[in-house]
């Protein structure tokens, strides 16, 4: 008895936060066939939306895998005074609010601050502009792929890797022959992560990219500016593309994440 | 020979210095650099300009909304994110896969997606005939959905692990089914549960995107603190913003210290 209670709470919670929600939007954005749907996603706006997203979630990856694989070896394969304050830096965005990600940009990166007056000085504007959004997107998705790999790198240990090393093997070749394919399921679960994160960043990016309309406007922000503009058809429309990316991300990352991680934790 | 011995350890340490000083300074060019900026800003023009900016009527009230808010929706976490766990590790049902998988489904959804797809069943266009847009209730339901995942994995692997022997014994020396959940369940699950909801906390009282839609952001009655600074950054009052997201970043690291503390009680007992 107590049993189908608990039973009932925990799936008509579901139901009601999450799947119902996330289901009428779909199926109101679907309700009147494919047409209205791929019709607003290509729309000039539509698709300008779409090309910033991908660009700047491509940069911020980019980014943040090389970042995530040097800083995983280096808290795991290195000895050196301050790891865990490094550990602890590093897991910091996770506490940050977006808006308060972006003011930190601009007090830095803006055209009025010192820094940021000498790069407008070179010809590089980072507010209002690409890199400010991709430093954003960085800073939100930064701990992600460190997160995914450091797990396992300590699970495999580095026997093989010192192996290859006394068999005369160079840095480069222990890391792509020996390093690499021993992480790669979870270096594939943080990319996914990261580029989800990327993808759906809304609040940092709208605060550095001053949500110009077919300029620095990205897809999350394209919802909000057409939804507000009543435009409802397209703010659905973007918001099920986004929808679907998220249940791809889902599914992908459920293939990806190795079952002993669970329990290794 | 003895340079072959010598040489791969003085390597590595150079390596690790090259690594170290690379990742430093991409920290700090990205996070370390702009966040101090931000609590550097907050005390530009001193202590008491400082507490005006946090005491504002607007300011304050969108302080205490998102605390309170916060918290209420850390609590339904708590008891709600135990129950989904449990039902996951212990219980049999068609649809258990599912459930178990669209648990994440808010950490993948854009935040401003989250928010629209709320308004679309709890907005003026409620199919239901439940209108929460632009109330209190409303800003909780958002900030509810975002934190969804966190108490529930946290909890799960811990679950997981446990023996049910110990259980069994109860139950056969006689303890009834809430004697055998207080006693030897949840003792074993309070530090998962409680590091679980110190993580939807912090992230409840930093959320922006997906209380935009939904509130209204009504000054005084559903502005969260994340939007108030929003706006104050529109108003080109950055000092006012840095001394609220200041604020903000002191809640969380007390919470993210609680947490620590309470995830180092937790191992010790285990």
């Amino acid at each position: 008895m107590a049993k189908h209670v608990l039973r009932v709470v925990a799936v008509v919670y579901v139901l009601f936060l999450l799947v119902l929600p996330v289901g009428l939007i779909i199926w109101r954005t679907f309700g009147d066939g494919l047409g209205p749907f791929t019709e607003a996603l290509t729309s000039p706006s539509a698709l300008h939306a779409f090309k910033v997203t991908l660009t700047v979630a491509g940069w911020a990856v980019l980014a943040n895998t090389v970042f995530g694989v040097g800083a995983a070896l280096l808290l795991v394969r290195h000895e050196f005074p301050g790891k865990r304050l490094l550990g602890a830096f590093i897991d910091l965005p996770m506490a940050v609010s977006p808006v308060v990600v972006g003011l930190a940009l601009i007090l830095v990166y803006g055209r009025f601050s010192p820094f940021g007056g000498l790069l407008e000085s070179w010809g590089i504007q980072v507010i209002f502009s690409t890199p400010g959004m991709v430093l954003a997107t960085v800073f939100v998705s930064l701990p992600l792929v460190v997160r995914a790999v450091v797990p396992v790198l300590e699970e495999l240990g580095d026997e093989q890797e010192q192996a290859a090393h006394t068999l005369g093997a160079s840095r480069l070749q222990t890391f792509v022959r020996i390093t690499l394919p021993g992480i790669r399921w979870a270096l594939g679960y943080g990319v996914v992560l990261c580029l989800a994160r990327s993808l759906g960043e809304y609040g940092a990016v709208a605060v550095v990219s001053g949500r110009l309309v077919d300029q620095t406007q990205t897809l999350t922000l394209f919802v909000e500016e057409r939804f507000q503009n009543f435009d409802q058809p397209a703010a659905f429309a973007a918001a099920t593309a986004l929808a679907l990316i998220a249940v791809v991300t889902l599914l992908l990352t459920k293939l990806l994440r190795p079952k002993d991680r669970i329990d290794g934790n | 020979m003895t340079a072959i011995t010598v040489r791969p350890s003085s390597r590595v340490a150079g390596g690790t210095a090259a690594g170290l000083g690379t990742a430093v300074l991409y920290l700090s060019l990205i996070v370390l650099i702009p966040l101090a900026a931000v609590v550097w800003r907050s005390a530009d023009e001193g202590p008491g300009y400082f507490w005006r900016s946090v005491t504002t009527p607007d300011a304050w009230a969108a302080l205490t909304l998102t605390v309170g808010a916060s918290a209420l929706v850390a609590l339904v976490n708590l008891v709600v994110g135990t129950v989904i766990a449990w039902v996951l590790v212990r219980d049999r049902f068609p649809g258990r896969g599912v459930l178990d998988t669209i648990i994440d489904l808010p950490f993948a959804l854009p935040t401003i997606v989250a928010g629209l797809v709320l308004l679309a069943l709890y907005g003026p266009q409620s199919p239901l005939g439940v209108n929460l847009a632009y109330s209190r209730a409303g800003v909780v339901l958002a900030l509810l959905f975002v934190t969804l995942p966190f108490v529930v994995r946290t909890v799960q692997p811990v679950l997981l692990e446990l023996d049910t022997e110990m259980e069994q014994a109860a139950a056969s020396l006689g303890a009834s089914p809430f004697q055998t959940f207080r006693r030897v369940i949840l003792p074993n699950l309070i530090p998962a549960m409680l590091s679980g909801t110190a993580l939807a906390f912090t992230r409840a009282i930093a959320e922006f995107g997906s209380t935009v839609l939904i509130s209204g952001n009504l000054p005084f009655k559903t502005q969260v603190a994340a939007v108030n600074i929003f706006s104050q950054i529109e108003g080109d009052n950055t000092t006012g913003a840095a001394a609220i997201s200041t604020v903000l970043l002191v809640v969380a690291l007390v919470a993210l210290i609680t947490l620590d503390v309470l995830q180092r009680w937790g191992s010790r007992r285990g």
